[in-house]
């Protein structure tokens, strides 16, 4: 699952779809394989697949289908389920496929002999296994037959076949409730029940079941399913169930089911009351779709007419109308497309001239879009249907991208919605996109306008590269820059000079649109283009003109005054252990308390330290919703373990050297040193008193004799962010996308604070008795300093490479690090830990070519390569030759 | 049987204490004798209505001294795991040469000229093995060979299944210590393979080690059927094989982003041999001994293998070069087996226990 419930699709059986089953039987082979393609585009993990159906011959029929997905790359990527009654059906299929499979499903219902003969088969086929709570009696219906069934079937597997038990999938029977037969009203409870005493007591197997059985006696009442289906898997869920075949166009969001109904859904499901089902009978109506009287006080807006209502739930964000509301206006309108253009188009319009206006905010943008997806989805089939056509008239095309080597992109996401709010049409490169890609697409597609986005120093340089390969190739689109790193200073002063187009630095998504807008209007664009020179122009001078400005002390000066620690005084604890510990799986539950929410506001625009922020006059409202979705989807998160916490920390013998390195040795006696650690020093003038700092000072010199040590970390939750992000963006929910992906760096950054605390009271064990309060935390009240590369302190990214040797941190916590040190997931934190009670977080500033020198020869690079790494930090230009020497 | 449990033990203590030296190219060194058309006819074949050169597999019948020398040349240059000369003898690749009747005769030959020579070598302190080698066959049950008609197969699971039965049937009688199914393109071909030997192991009454070696088609790191390494591995997993491993295709450069994985992924041993380099303009190879060996003992300080070789352009020179720059380096650790369910189709899913 990686961390998430696996959803298996099920419109390719042909028991469970009637146009399935149609199609199969008609030998439309070409279109069932759009079925099986529309699932795995829609999110399916895995396919099911069968082919029972009475008038077939179901194992040629099963043969030819998978034959025929074998030459889909895109829907072979996932695995099957190999579904039939039939063992002949079913060992036919396994003969098809290449992969890991599942067989759905095994048995007891002929006996032990049949039952294992046919794993044996299954296990040297090399598949995983559906068992069902059946047996010689029958299927199981109450969770002392379930459990039992299962318990037998997983000692006969795991003894007499030697079955691993992760390769079993217990199905125990999800039958229909609230049937009006009283014998079935445990049968909800009863699965929930047995699931939770299954991977309890039967170790490494998974639970699975078909979902839409349950609510079999509402069909018709998709309002009642849906609810139905939801709150079963959210129970189900919480007792093991970890796959499921599952419909998601019929599911809906836990807490968004009116407690009324839930409540209900819950009697009956959980067979709370024996009135149960009447009671859920009772009001089964009023909750049909059509009939919906949710919040009845604020309703009153659903009175107007359907293009104001669409208006409305536009600006405020509301989709649960938007199908029938959708509906209608498409049955008023000459043309589907005249839905979009007329009523759509302007509620958009009105949500930009609010946004433009400082009235609403990112987040309310992007729930907008959210809902604005969801009606143009509804609008699309009819679209492709209708003669009299046209496609939607677009004002301009973007390709937005985060440049090669980075992999941040909420902010890119983010401006990426509201250029679409704004009738932009947006092409997507995704991260780690490579400058041959953003050209030939840009070329092919005839964009508009190029954006680059990227996070990390390193990403700066490349960005430079785009540009001048854009002049190289003769482009003429604008050129848009983007991202925490990026800035006007450097925009004008390193990218507009490679490019003879506009380039123009995009500080933040809110005034992205101003920009396009004047750059694709033919009226404003000459003016506004030439009022970008100009005034990147005076930039560039004034930064020349700057440029001999900060007098630098020489390095040889900054060393010898540097911050001398006395190192009799203070004996250096020694860690708990030396080497590695991993932390697979830590529990995210108690994480929350430690976010940081400051940064997660300014990601998306609002801008105020937390929790004042949301009392602000102006933007407090906002930030409170804000705040209340993600602390719901938080809980989700953690409920539902969508996301996996995995770190690793080390400890090792260290001590520092006179030229800023520090050697890491591989053990006490410090004869075997692994690792030199490069450091940088302060290099601006001070006052006497005050050292010119370098990390190397926080580590006992050499010389002193005295055995000190040093740490490392690495953490990351980001591991399924990014296929998270994938399925709510495939069901057009920009907003949960982005907040996903906001949350999990808000989650990694908790993590790798809540793992510095347990090294100084525990692993490093150097405070034993801190007690800090979370505020105490965040605000970094504490002993000792976690500084990462790439940050103030040392900010030469490639210094991970060397960190993440040490941690050996791509095994140990799965983080990749790109070609410019970006670490992957994006969820992710790295550092150094120094435990002197003298350690002090401090910025680099400015250093001069002498110390670029001799860094480069400590760390065995180009004096090019580093100046490349450190540009932010350049004193001087260096394609300017060296004329004097500093003071 | 006792004595195949005891070589197969010491095989596994072996690869505990230390990096195990695979040989290098068959085909490349049958290449260099400059054989004729009468050397593979022999006697035997005399007669024979078709053309047989080029069809190595028969060497093992019609000239043995050839192969036992090349074998010979392998272990004096510190190979442990010499390999047969049977890649191509399968009934499916023989059909091509009108001489599938030789199948199980080749096989048995292949393996008596490997053993010997394995056994010639072997000191008590140091046992040399031989590996019965089964290639991929040249067809695949993955792909329709007809583009109008994806859905069709030239050969199915039951027909390589047979295949490959017969092949490993000889090459066991003929007394191989292991057996290695090599240059897997296509996955399920693999599968029948595993599920033959599992029907044959039922019969003998004992189990062989077996090592499955995949290749990466090209620098998309996918199989010629489409699956990254890691889906590859989910997919062959339950043979429980010796050791997982890659050969051909790529040179060591190339090919060790995907050993990585393999490394990474797999909780079993994990074996290399990568080809000379990537072949020039006239189809050599021209990476040097010296060249390949600092490739793999990279890959072996950085402990990403317990078994390495060549394959093709490597010579008796780069399996000395090999053996040299690996002694003394430990062997990767096999990591704990995965408690997770891992499925596969193109690319892999692990759902977590």
């Amino acid at each position: 699952m990686n961390g998430l419930f696996v959803n298996i699709g099920e419109r390719t059986n042909v028991s469970g779809s009637a146009k399935f089953r149609k199609l199969i039987t008609e030998g439309d082979f070409d279109s069932a394989l759009d079925v099986a393609r529309q699932q795995v585009e829609n999110g399916a993990q895995i396919i099911d697949i069968n082919m029972d159906e009475g008038l077939l011959d179901s194992e040629a029929a099963m043969v030819r289908f998978l034959n025929l997905i074998a030459a889909e790359p895109d829907i072979s990527r996932v695995p099957v389920m190999i579904d039939s009654s039939k063992w002949s059906v079913i060992e036919a299929g396994l003969k098809c496929v290449q992969g890991k499979s599942i067989v759905n499903s095994l048995s007891l219902k002929e006996g032990e002999e049949i039952f294992l003969a046919q794993a044996e088969q299954v296990r040297r086929f090399g598949a995983a296994m559906v068992v069902m709570a059946f047996d010689e009696e029958g299927q199981a219906d109450s969770e002392e037959r379930k459990f039992e069934i299962c318990a037998r079937a997983y000692a006969l597997l795991t003894e007499k076949v030697g079955i691993a038990p992760a390769d079993i999938i217990f199905d125990p029977n999800i039958f229909a409730v609230a049937t009006g037969i009283e014998e079935h009203n445990d049968y909800g409870r009863a699965f929930i029940a047995a699931t939770r005493r299954i991977r309890e007591h039967l170790p490494g197997v998974h639970v699975s079941g078909g979902l839409s059985n349950v609510s079999f006696s509402f069909r018709g009442n998709n309002r009642v399913r849906e609810a139905m289906h939801s709150a079963f898997l959210y129970h189900a869920i919480r007792a093991g169930m970890d796959m499921g075949i599952v419909n998601a166009g019929q599911l809906t969001v836990y807490e968004d089911i009116p407690p009324d109904l839930l409540e209900r859904v819950e009697d009956v499901l959980l067979n709370r009351r024996p009135d149960a089902t009447e009671r859920l009978l009772e009001i089964a109506d009023s909750h049909r779709a059509d009939g919906g009287k949710k919040k009845a006080a604020d309703l009153s807006w659903r009175q107007q007419d359907v293009n104001a209502r669409l208006s409305h739930a536009l600006v405020n964000g509301i989709g649960d109308f938007i199908d029938e509301d959708v509906e209608q206006a498409r049955q008023q309108a000459k043309r589907p497309l005249d839905v979009i253009e007329g009523p759509l188009m302007s509620g958009m319009n009105t949500v930009g001239d609010l946004f433009g206006a400082g009235k609403m905010f990112l987040p309310q943008v992007v729930k907008s879009a959210r809902v604005m997806k969801k009606a143009v989805a509804i609008l699309i089939p009819y679209m492709e249907d209708d003669d009299s056509g046209g496609e939607p008239v677009k004002a301009g095309k973007i390709l937005m991208a985060t440049v090669k080597g980075d992999v941040h992109d909420i902010g890119k996401n983010i401006v990426g919605v509201v250029l679409q709010c704004n009738n932009y049409e947006v092409i997507d490169l995704g991260v780690m996109a490579p400058v041959t890609q953003i050209l030939d697409t840009a070329r092919r597609e005839k964009v508009d306008i190029i954006g680059l986005s990227g996070l990390i120093t390193p990403s700066l340089d490349e960005m430079c590269t785009v540009a001048a390969e854009m002049e190289r190739e003769g482009l003429e689109v604008p050129l848009l820059v983007g991202g925490a790193t990026t800035s006007r200073l450097h925009t004008a002063v390193k990218v507009a000079p490679r490019y003879h187009g506009a380039a123009i630095h995009v500080p933040d998504a809110s005034k992205a649109v101003g920009v396009v807008g004047n750059l694709l209007s033919n009226n404003r664009r000459r003016q506004y283009e030439a009022n970008v020179r100009d005034s990147y122009q005076r930039i560039r001078d004034s930064y020349a003109r700057g440029q001999k400005r900060d007098d630098r002390v020489a390095y040889a000066k900054a060393r010898d005054n540097r911050l001398t620690l006395d190192w009799r005084g203070h004996k250096p604890p020694r860690p708990a252990f030396l080497g590695l510990k991993a932390f697979d799986n830590f529990a995210l539950g108690g994480l929350e308390p430690l976010i940081d929410w400051t940064p997660f506001f300014r990601t998306w625009d609002l801008v105020g330290k937390y929790p004042a922020i949301l009392e602000d006059k102006r933007i407090g409202e906002a930030a409170r919703e804000l705040l209340a979705d993600a602390r719901a989807m938080l809980k989700r998160i953690t409920g539902e373990k969508w996301l996996s916490a995995r770190g690793v920390v080390g400890f090792w013998p260290a001590n520092s050297r006179r030229d800023d390195d520090v050697t890491v040795y591989g053990d006490e006696a410090r004869t075997e040193p692994i690792a030199e650690l490069h450091f940088l020093r302060q290099q601006m003038p001070r006052e006497a008193g005050r050292a010119n700092l370098s990390l190397a000072d926080f580590i006992a010199p050499q010389e002193s004799g005295v055995a000190d040590y040093i740490g490392a970390f690495a953490v990351s939750v980001g591991a399924e962010v990014d296929a998270i992000a994938r399925r709510f963006e495939e069901a057009h929910d920009d907003y949960n996308a982005i907040m996903v992906k906001a949350l999990a760096d808000r989650l990694a950054e908790a993590f790798a604070e809540r793992l510095h605390q347990l090294v100084r009271t525990e692993h490093w064990g150097y405070a034993t008795d801190e007690a800090l309060d979370n505020e105490g935390l965040i605000a970094e009240d504490y002993i000792g300093i976690r500084p990462a590369p790439g940050y103030p302190a040392c900010p030469d990214h490639s210094e991970k490479g060397t960190l993440f040797a040490l941690l050996a941190a791509t095994d140990s916590a799965g983080i990749e690090l790109t070609e410019s040190y970006a670490m992957r997931p994006a969820a992710s934190v790295s550092g150094l830990y120094f435990s002197h009670p003298e350690s002090s977080y401090f910025g680099l500033g400015k250093i001069e070519r002498d110390q670029i020198e001799d860094y480069a020869r400590r760390k065995r690079i180009a004096p090019q390569e580093a100046e490349r790494w450190l540009a932010p930090n350049l004193a001087y230009d260096p394609q300017v030759p060296q004329e004097s020497a500093t003071l | 049987m006792t004595e195949r449990r005891e070589r197969a033990q010491r095989l596994e203590e072996m690869a505990r204490g230390r990096i195990l030296i695979f040989d290098g190219a068959m085909g490349t060194m049958i290449q260099r004798l400059g054989l004729t058309e009468a050397d593979f006819r022999g006697d035997l074949l005399a007669e024979h209505n078709r053309d047989l050169k080029g069809n190595n597999d028969l060497l093992s019948l019609t000239r043995p001294d050839a192969i036992r020398n090349i074998h010979a040349e392998f272990l004096a240059a510190g190979a442990d795991i010499v390999t047969t000369n049977s890649f191509n003898a399968t009934a499916m690749s023989q059909a091509d040469y009108g001489t599938e009747n030789l199948v199980r005769d080749m096989n048995i030959a292949a393996a008596r000229l490997a053993s010997e020579a394995a056994r010639a070598a072997a000191t008590p302190a140091w046992p040399r093995f031989a590996a019965g080698a089964i290639g991929p066959t040249s067809k695949t049950a993955s792909i329709s060979p007809d583009v109008a008609d994806p859905g069709y197969r030239a050969v199915t699971f039951d027909d390589l299944r047979d295949a490959y039965l017969q092949a490993a049937t000889g090459l066991v009688e003929g007394g191989v210590d292991l057996l290695i199914m090599e240059t897997v393109f296509d996955t399920l071909n693999a599968k029948a393979a595993i599920f033959a030997l599992e029907e044959l192991f039922d019969e003998l009454g004992f189990r062989l080690p077996l090592i499955l070696s995949g290749t990466i088609t090209d620098l998309s790191g996918r199989t010629l059927t489409g699956q990254t390494t890691e889906a590859f591995w989910n997919s062959v997993r339950h043979a429980a094989p010796f050791a997982i491993g890659l050969n051909c295709s790529l040179g060591a450069e190339n090919m060790r982003p995907y050993v990585a994985e393999l490394s990474r992924v797999a909780d079993t041993r994990v074996s290399a041999y990568p080809n000379a380099g990537l072949p020039n303009e006239f189809g050599e190879y021209d990476e040097t001994p010296a060249q390949t060996a600092a490739f793999l003992s990279e890959w072996a300080e950085t402990g990403l293998v317990n078994l390495v070789g060549g394959c093709c352009g490597t010579t008796p020179e780069h399996i000395r070069a090999i053996a040299e720059a690996v002694a003394g380096t430990r062997p990767r650790e096999i990591p704990a087996a995965s408690p997770h369910l891992r499925l596969s189709g193109l690319e892999p899913l692990e759902i977590r226990a």
